[in-house]
């Protein structure tokens, strides 16, 4: 092992209350929090773990976006992380030209060893990992809960709906995290002094030979059904008179 | 006319109730041709049920001795031998189904629709985004093949009394070998599975160890509900993961959930605000779960728990 790609992506805070635009146009952005998805900063954070352990892994933290997604890349940076590269790009990204940008940093940088968070908490798709996965020709590994890396393979612990899964994988691989995989650290003020100094290159999806088409049409953006406050009880007869009342015991 | 695929999801003994739900969800296309397609080991049983379900026309069985796990690097490359004769596929939004469909989604070369919970039309369809606090429609390229999850939670299951036919294809696929099936842990159980239970009894932080959840576990019995567990609680230890439900866990919609000591975070909201009746008992009147609960009690849950129990068995 000697390198691993961390895929981070810049989101709304997770601590955001979100609020769609009047004209349906989608959520507000002006003036909120961004911060890395917290998913991706559980991946960072297994890599360095990884490096931790091993000797001579560079851990290279990459993303997509907008140009103050830098400040999330110097925080991966400041996490640990030995360089970063962003793909700059102005307009938001779907994620199969996510996973064509990834493919193409990959074929550049020939990791070990790609993680990622299972979905980003902005648009929920869950799909980067594992496309970039097919596409590189890879195997995939997602909602990860625990991972062991020996030799040229890993062996990964999978969160599924039945419980626990555990597969194993030939590296290269892409592995996908999940919540449970670690609690990420904390930033120290002399590790982002630090992170300012170490490389941080920015290059464009054009530099790359990849298109930002748009194969999902956003026609607009409503705010969730609310629904209705309900009435209290005062004690546990009551609620069961309630719950006669609507039929359910 | 648009020809469908689902692939189903099954254990080899049974078809997994989500397989009906996308059913339900295709059906919402206008002039749908519903096929399933199951992959296993041996999916006769299985093929069977499938075929059952009204509104199918076909059932293809993949049998190989390589499908006994459902592994997606094995799985993609097969269906996307399949996918020339149909305009969309459509798989459950369970961790079967999003593990495996994006893959098959790059492998095509075309986008994916995540967690599908309304049709609009062959091509226009509304999903949730940003935890579920906001719904956004979206269009995609009727000259494109379109890939979907299809969020089982918005969705009745298909009934059945349909008879469909079934038939085995032998596809020309090479296998991988990088990927190789290991083992599970499953905490199975014989109460309701909590992806599918009419009713659900959930527990948060506020019960304060493993051994107190047992109180859920008793009045769940008493019920003959699942046991579900909020994000925190599950971060605790004191139930394991395949209980979490909410926005990273499972999006569930039961006729009757009963939220036990769960403050209710947006997350833990976003995976049941499609229960027909929430019911919540909190010790905190200023949790959000009030907000949201049809039935509110503030009460300390180590009484009001095992009384509910108890006057349950009396009534």
């Amino acid at each position: 092992m000697q390198k691993i790609m961390v895929c981070i992506k810049r989101v709304v805070d997770y601590n955001v209350r979100i609020r769609v635009k009047p004209d349906g146009s989608g959520v507000m952005l002006d003036g909120v929090k961004m911060s890395i998805n917290p998913f991706d900063e559980i991946a960072l954070e297994e890599a360095l773990r990884i490096k931790e352990r091993g000797a001579n892994i560079e851990v290279v933290a990459v993303s997509i976006g907008v140009a103050d997604a830098q400040q999330q890349l110097r925080t991966a940076l400041a996490m640990g992380a030995d360089r970063a590269i962003l793909v700059q790009s102005d307009v938001a990204v779907e994620p199969l030209t996510a996973a064509s940008v990834f493919l193409a940093l990959a074929k550049k940088e020939n990791p070990d060893l790609i993680l990622l968070g299972k979905q980003a908490i902005d648009d929920d798709a869950n799909q980067t990992g594992q496309m970039l996965a097919a596409i590189w020709e890879r195997p995939q590994a997602t909602y990860a809960s625990k991972i062991e890396i020996a030799a040229a393979k890993a062996t990964v612990t999978r969160e599924v709906d039945a419980g626990l899964e555990t597969i194993e994988v030939d590296l290269p691989a892409v592995i996908t995290v999940d919540l449970r995989l670690n609690e990420p650290r904390y930033v120290k003020l002399p590790d982002i002094m630090k992170a300012k100094k170490k490389p941080l290159d920015v290059t464009s999806l054009d530099a790359l030979g990849v298109s930002a088409a748009i194969l999902l049409k956003s026609i607009k953006t409503e705010p969730p059904a609310q629904r209705q406050k309900g009435v209290m009880v005062k004690d546990v007869p009551e609620l069961i008179d309630a719950l006669k009342k609507k039929g359910l015991i | 006319m648009h020809k469908i695929l689902i692939v189903g999801e099954h254990d080899g003994k049974g078809l997994n109730p989500a397989t009906a739900k996308c059913v339900t969800c295709a059906k919402g296309i206008a002039d749908a041709d519903i096929s399933i397609v199951l992959l296993g080991a041996d999916t006769a049983a299985v093929a069977a049920q499938a075929a059952a379900l009204a509104g199918v026309k076909a059932v293809l069985r993949v049998d190989r001795p390589e499908n006994l796990h459902p592994l997606a690097a094995l799985f993609a490359p097969q269906l996307a031998a399949l996918a020339a004769d149909y305009s969309h596929i459509f798989g459950p939004s369970t961790s079967f189904g999003k593990d495996l469909m994006p893959r098959l989604a790059a492998l095509l070369g075309v986008p994916q629709v995540s967690d599908l919970m309304a049709v609009e039309s062959a091509y226009r369809f509304r999903r949730p985004v940003y935890a579920g606090n906001a719904i956004v429609t979206v269009e995609a390229d009727p000259a494109r093949k379109l890939i979907a999850t299809v969020r089982v939670a918005s969705f009745q299951a298909a009934p059945s009394g349909g008879s469909a036919a079934v038939e085995s294809k032998t596809l020309n696929v090479s296998l991988p070998s990088h990927t190789r099936y290991v083992g599970a842990k499953s905490g199975s159980t014989d109460r309701p599975d909590l992806q599918t239970a009419a009713r659900v009894v959930s527990g948060g932080r506020a019960l304060g160890s493993a051994e107190n959840f047992k109180l859920l576990f008793s009045l769940a019995d008493k019920l003959g509900a699942a046991v579900g567990a909020s994000r925190a609680a599950v971060d605790a230890g004191y139930a394991p993961n395949e209980m979490q439900v909410g926005q990273t866990g499972k999006i569930i919609a039961p006729e009757m959930y009963i939220a036990i000591g769960i403050s209710g975070a947006i997350q833990h909201l976003t995976g049941i605000k499609d229960a027909r009746t929430i019911v919540a008992i909190n010790k905190d009147g200023e949790a959000p779960i009030f907000e949201v609960a049809d039935i509110g009690l503030v009460a300390d849950l180590f009484q009001a728990v095992p009384e509910f129990e108890k006057l349950l068995g009396t009534s």
